[in-house]
Parts: structure tokens; sequence; C-alpha cells
């Protein structure tokens, strides 16, 4: 036994376990985000039964979604004393949908009660853009008021008619997103200009009369795109079909409220992967609808992208800049000690303070001087003086500059002397030394401390719920308006929004598979920026590889 | 000491190295002079009173027992010692008659015409023809013709041209060490220096490579003055022709090669040579 603990064998076997735990638990956790968030938009099978409760049947129409096991007295109030905590029973959370009917999509069902389940193939799942799910039978679809189909045939028509509704529904957001909201922008930016002029105290008539022109011309366009959204709309509006839910009540639906109506139990294998897949791309690249419960998670994917990206921009040349200051030219001493152990304190220093730091000096102290020097015509609605991209970026930046230090220092650390010596001996100066041959040498540890900040960076949440994210952002920061970019504009982010639709949610049970699929996705997001840089870095590694010393 | 000055050479120095050399040194074929060379590293000394000169288109070695100093002389000559933290140089070093630690002086110029090449191979992570150009592209050099002549001419005169020729953008580093070194002193002569310092610049190599770099500094002397610092003194011998013997810090005697091996003025190199200790 001694011999064994002096072999060293048990630190090994030690070791490897912690390997092993470490590894099974990420792995766990990452599968368990998978399979909660990703079976969230598989087509699951719709049950019509009869369930008794208190001896009275009623029927239920709806989707199994989660089943547990309980002690029997919470399923019926009836159990007796002596069942209460040995006899466990299950119980089904079913999705009934018809939240505008019964003010829940979601039941507990205890499982005894259930009875005569049928899975019908005519059970219809309609997804709406407003209440949520509906499920039930369609009985008939009517054109302006007038039927046009009933049983059968009604549900054909319907799939008929849904394609030119979606055309038209795209249309009118086109026309009121896209081409009024760039409208609405000219016509503000018109106003700013305004603005400005008067505050120059200029007096020429012609210029104000200019921009008066201008904004008559908007507004003609404005009145076009108005008239044909009128239009657009009364077309829309034209189609309905109505639907008898389980309480046996028949809702008259118009059709422009329909996302898509699908039977899941008549479906095969291949059309729910095909269904899937759809779902899953709504998820990536739509907007999010009714309170972000639904639809897709597309302005926070955008948000958190681009938000790194801008940090990555600033934070790369400036701790690169610092570390080459602090490790070539500073004289190494008392002082430069301290600056380096001040920047890895300032990695310890928690995020939320950087928040509160971000808004403070960034938003309202420079912001507020940007505005008041360069945007005086908007004030007091301030430009850069309220929260936007452009200060969580560098907010992060700023918290992710001692990663970046830290490892660049350490890259010129490793470049052996004598490749600094060779290129100052054939008359290089130090600054060309460093340009031509240590900072391409030193990329490689470079990019390690980008990564490092992006992988931090990515999934920061605290700190930018002061400066910049929000619940909804009504535009995204890139977009066809000139300036194109706005760095001033608040924005989604993933992090956030797992945060927000996980806990600031109105109806909690449907949103919880929208909470691990975000989840998954923002570890997908990192994990491609981090391969990107990884690629770079080995890349940059490959090329210049060191002399082996 | 006395000392009688002309034409900026010292007489005694001169004289101190080479009372038994025949002919002596022509003042006009000095290429680099040393002066009262003392050297500091904080407050340690490591050169005392150095004083002796390198003659032009020669070649001359440094030998002496290690930590002796000689490394850090033929660092005096370009500045290298500069990037030490601490070194302190006084006296003088006169190259072809101008101080080189005179503060009209821009070390880098000065590198440019005292070349350098190092004990380990230290070719750039990059092709072997960037490598060769690297010293004209930091002068602005950027006409492919030009380039491309520097780089078959140098490497043709460090003897690496048949062996490279095909690979000029293979990264030099996948060259083996002889031919790294070889690379080394392209690089170092594409700029055309004057003066070539060579600072153990086999210690790494195996026999063959050793023996084609020793060629190629008897070639070089035709054209480039070469100061050599050797661990190993038949190297020396075969090499040089001058040889000074270095001694903790002090430049014991300097003569040309044959008479320094065959008849030392001085015990000590007697000693050293004979390999009673070093």
């Amino acid at each position: 036994m001694r011999d064994w603990i002096k072999s060293g064998d048990p630190w090994v076997w030690l070791s490897a376990g912690g390997v092993s735990v470490s590894l099974v638990a990420v792995f766990g956790i990452i599968l368990l985000i998978i399979v909660r968030g990703l079976g969230f938009f598989w087509p699951s099978d719709v049950m019509d039964a009869v369930v008794v409760e208190n001896g009275s049947p009623s029927r239920l129409i709806g989707e199994i979604t989660e089943e547990e096991s309980i002690p029997a007295k919470l399923v019926d109030k009836t159990g007796s004393e002596a069942e209460d905590l040995d006899t466990l029973r299950k119980r089904y959370l079913v999705k009934v949908g018809n939240r505008d009917k019964f003010g829940f999509d979601f039941r507990w069902v205890p499982k005894d009660s259930i009875k005569e389940t049928r899975y019908p193939n005519a059970v219809m799942v309609v997804e709406r853009r407003e209440w949520g799910n509906l499920y039930g039978y369609i009985k008939s679809v009517s054109v302006d008021g007038k039927v046009v189909a009933e049983g059968e045939s009604a549900w054909t028509k319907l799939q008929e008619l849904l394609p030119g509704i979606h055309a038209l529904h795209d249309q009118i957001r086109n026309i009121e997103r896209d081409e009024i909201g760039s409208i609405n922008y000219k016509i503000e930016r018109l106003r700013l200009k305004k603005r400005k002029l008067e505050l120059a105290n200029e007096t020429d008539p012609e210029k104000f009369a200019e921009l008066e022109r201008q904004k008559e011309e908007l507004n003609i366009q404005y009145k076009a795109f108005q008239d044909q959204l009128i239009g657009l709309y009364q077309e829309i509006g034209k189609d309905s079909f109505t639907v008898e839910i389980m309480d046996g009540q028949t809702v008259d639906i118009p059709l422009s409220k329909v996302v898509r109506a699908y039977r899941p139990n008549e479906m095969g294998v291949g059309s729910k992967i095909a269904f899937y897949a759809e779902k899953l791309w709504e998820f990536l690249t739509e907007d999010p609808r009714e309170a972000n419960t639904e639809g897709g998670i597309f302005p926070c994917i955008f948000g958190t992208v681009v938000m790194v990206l801008i940090m990555s921009v600033f934070v790369t040349p400036f701790g690169v800049i610092a570390a080459l200051y602090l490790k070539e030219y500073a004289k190494q001493g008392f002082l430069t000690r301290l600056i380096r152990i001040a920047v890895n304190n300032l990695a310890g220093v928690p995020s939320i303070v950087y928040g509160v730091f971000g808004l403070g000096f960034f938003v309202y102290f420079i912001g507020g001087w940007i505005d008041e020097a360069l945007f005086p015509e908007a004030l007091p609605n301030p430009t850069f003086g309220s929260p936007g991209l452009l200060w969580a970026s560098l907010t992060l930046a700023l918290l992710t500059l001692p990663v970046v230090i830290v490892s660049t220092e350490e890259g010129l650390a490793r470049i052996p002397s004598n490749i600094r010596e060779g290129s100052l001996a054939l008359g290089a100066t130090k600054a060309e030394t460093l340009w031509r041959t240590i900072i391409p040498m030193a990329s490689p540890a470079m990019m390690t401390g980008l990564i490092l900040a992006v992988a931090r960076a990515a999934g920061e949440v605290a700190p930018l719920m002061l400066v910049g994210v929000v619940k909804l952002a009504p535009s995204l920061p890139i977009d066809g308006n000139y300036p194109f970019i706005h760095l001033e504009r608040k924005f989604m982010h993933l992090g956030f929004h797992i945060y927000d639709v996980g806990f600031q949610s109105p109806n909690v049970d449907a949103v919880r598979p929208l909470v691990y699929a975000t989840a998954f996705l923002l570890v997908v997001v990192i994990m491609i920026l981090n391969l990107t840089s990884i690629a770079i870095r080995n890349h940059l590694r490959e090329k210049y590889r060191a002399i082996e010393s | 000491m006395n000392e009688t000055t002309t034409h900026g050479i010292n007489l005694s120095a001169r004289d101190k190295a080479f009372s038994k050399h025949e002919g002596g040194i022509d003042p006009a074929d000095v290429t680099i002079e040393v002066k009262n060379l003392d050297l500091f590293y904080g407050s340690k000394q490591a050169l005392f009173h150095i004083n002796m000169v390198i003659p032009r288109h020669q070649v001359t070695a440094f030998i002496g027992p290690s930590g002796c100093g000689k490394s850090t002389l033929l660092r005096c000559f370009n500045r290298m010692n500069d990037l030490v933290d601490g070194c302190r140089v006084t006296g003088e070093i006169l190259l072809e008659g101008k101080n080189i630690y005179d503060r009209s002086i821009n070390v880098a110029d000065l590198r440019r015409r005292v070349g350098m090449v190092f004990q380990k191979p230290n070719p750039f992570p990059k092709s072997i023809y960037e490598n060769v150009v690297y010293g004209l592209r930091i002068q602005g050099i950027k006409n492919r013709k030009i380039l491309d002549e520097v780089v078959e001419k140098s490497l043709k005169r460090a003897a690496l041209w048949e062996e490279v020729a095909d690979r000029l953008n293979d990264n030099a580093l996948g060259l083996s060490g002889g031919q790294q070194q070889r690379l080394v002193i392209a690089r170092a002569i594409a700029i055309e220096p004057e003066v070539i310092l060579l600072d153990e610049p086999c210690s790494a190599l195996d026999p063959i490579s050793t023996y084609k770099v020793e060629e190629l500094i008897y070639e070089l002397k035709n054209q480039f003055t070469i100061v050599i610092v050797t661990h190993n003194m038949q190297q020396a011998a075969r090499v040089s022709d001058f040889t000074a013997f270095m001694y903790l810090g002090e430049m014991i005697e300097m003569q040309d090669t044959k008479t320094l091996f065959t008849n030392p003025k001085d015990k000590r190199t007697e000693d050293y040579i004979t390999g009673r200790y070093g």
C-alpha cells in the first residue's frame, strides 16, 4: 500500500478522475441543453382525450410536454393520509393552447384521469401571430364572409390560401418596417438638419425651404405607402376560417393571423423532419414575436456577433500596444511591476463593476460630451449619451483588455532573443525589428488573448444590461439607412435574451424550451467565434513557427 | 603609457600587438582600432584597457577561455552591448577613423556597416528569400530586380545557392543547421557590410557544416574584414590571419596566427594553446 502511494499512481488516478468528472459534466450540460432545447421544434403528436376529474368528464386536446411523479395527495385532493408520502402518481403537463379562450396554455392532468386517448389525423395545430397555438378541428374556410369550403376540403383550401397570405404579410411587413422605417428615419434626419440650421442662426430661407421640399417629397412617398398598406390590409383581412376547439366552441380566425397550420398526427417521419428544419430555420432567422416568447432570435445572434466583433476591433490594438510598451519599451522596474499587478487585478474585477463604470464614464461622460459637441440638434434626446452598441463594446473591451495584454506579453517574452539580435544586427531599428519580426512572431499569442477575450465577452451579460442591451430592439445596429452602422443603437444579446425569456416572461412553461434552445445557440455562437480565431491562430503559428530553443 | 599617434593609429597598441610580426600592419590597412576600451556590466568590469587593431580584409580570430570577454569585445564593434541593461563603455572604437561610440553615430547605420553572425543560427521564420533581403527591405529597397540579384549573389557567395536555388520561398527554418548558418551569413553579406563579426559561428554545427563555413570564411575575406570568436584553437589556426588571445577581460597578445601558435610571447598564451588550462 505504501509502495503504491509512493509510486505516484494515486495522483495519476486522482487527476484522471478529475478530468473525467469535468468532461462528463461539460458534455452532460451540453447534451441536456441540446435535448431540451432542440426537441422543442419537433412536431409531437396531439391527443384528443376525455379527462374525468371530480367525476365529470371533459374533452382535452393538446400535446403532452412533460411528465412527473408526485405524491398522490397533490394529484387529487381525495387521497387518504396513508397514501400521502409513499404513493407516487404520474401527472402530465399538457399544452392545450387557445390562450385567448382559456387564459392558460398549459394544464397539469393526472395520468389516471385521462380516458379514451385518441390521436386523430384530422386534429390541427394552428400557430398564430398572437395568443400562441390553437388546437382543434377545421370546420370551414370563408372568403369575404362567404363560406367557400367545408369539412375535409376546408383543410385543402386553407393550405392553398396560406402561401398567398404569407406573401401579403411579408409585403406588409416589408413596407412597414423597411420602407416606412426608412422614410421615418429620413424625416427625422431632416428635422435634425433643420434644428441644426436654427442653432447655427442660419437666416437663409432658401435652405429651410429646401428642407421643407425634401420633407414634402418624403411625406408624399409616405402617403403612397400608407395607401398601399390600406389596400394590402383589406386584401389580407378577407379570408378567415373556423375551428372547433376542445370545449366544442367554434372559433373564427382571420387567415392573416396564421403563421402556419399543420396536422402532426398525419405527418410521417420525413415531413416531420422537414417541418423541424423549417421551424429551426425560423428560429435562427426571424424576429421574436409575442414578447420574445415565440418566433426567432435573429436580432440576438446578430447583436451578439456584431458586439463581439466591434469589441475585438477595440481590444486587440489597445492590448497589443499596451503589452508592447510594457514589455519592449518601458524600463523594467518597480513601476512596471506595479502596472502589471494592476492589469492582472483588473481581470478579477466583477463584470458588473465594469458595467457601472461604462455607464458612468462612457455613456454619461463621453457620450454626453459627444452629444453636446456633435449632435446638439438632437438634444435633449441623447444620441450617444444613452446606452448603445458602441458603449457596450467598449465596456467589454475594457473588461477583456487584461487578458489580451497578459497573453501578448507572454508571447513577446517567448520570442528567442537571438531573433531580435539578428534583426538589429542587420541594421534594423527597434521599431523595425518589432514591426517586421517580433509582432508577426507574437501574433499567435495575440490571437490566444483575443480568443480568451471573445470567450469571456460573448458570455458576459451583467455589464451589458447597464450599457446597451435591451429586451427588444426595434431595428438592427446595421441596416440599409445611412450611415449603415448605427453604433448608438441599442441591441439584443443572446445572454440577456436567455435571462429575459427565462425569468421575465409571463408564460414560463411555454418558453422553457426556448431558454434551452437560446442557451445552446449562445454556446454555438461562442464556439464558432472561438473556432474561427483558433483557426487563424494555428495558421499564424504554422507561418511563424519560431526556432525551437 | 607612452602613446604617440600617427594617422589616427595608436602606435603603442600596434607595436604591442605586432612587435614580432615582420611587416606589422600598415596604418592604411586598419579597419577597426580599439583604444583604451573598458566595459562594465553594472559595477562589474568585464573588459580592461583593450588596445588593438583589426586589419582590413583579413581574418582576425579571438581566442581565450570561457568568460574572458572575447564575445563581449566582439559585440562592442557593432554596439550590440547597448541592448544589455547596465552596460557601460569607456574608451574609443574607431571604425575607419571614426569613433562608433560618438553621439553622432546612428547605431542602425553602424550595424549596416558592421554585420554580425551569431553562435546559434537565427534565421527569421520567413522564406529563404525574405531572410536574405531583410536588411535591404529595412533600407527601403523594393525593386524586385535588385532584390533578386542580391539574393542570388549573396547566396552564391555564401555557398548556399546550389542547395536552395529551387526553394527560395520555403521557410528558412526547414534548412539544416549548417545551411541555416550559411543563410545567416548570406543575410549578413547581402547588405554589403565592411566588417563581418562571427561569434562562434560553428559551435552548433557538425564537422562537415563547420568545414563548409570555414571555407566560406576563407573566401569572404577578399571582400570583407572578418573578426571571428572561437573556442576552437584549430579553427583559429585554420581560418585566421591574425589571432588575439584574451584572458580575464584583458587582451594578452595579438600576433599573426602562425607566430602566436608557434612562438607565443606571453606565458599565459602558451599555457592556453598547449592546453594547460581553459
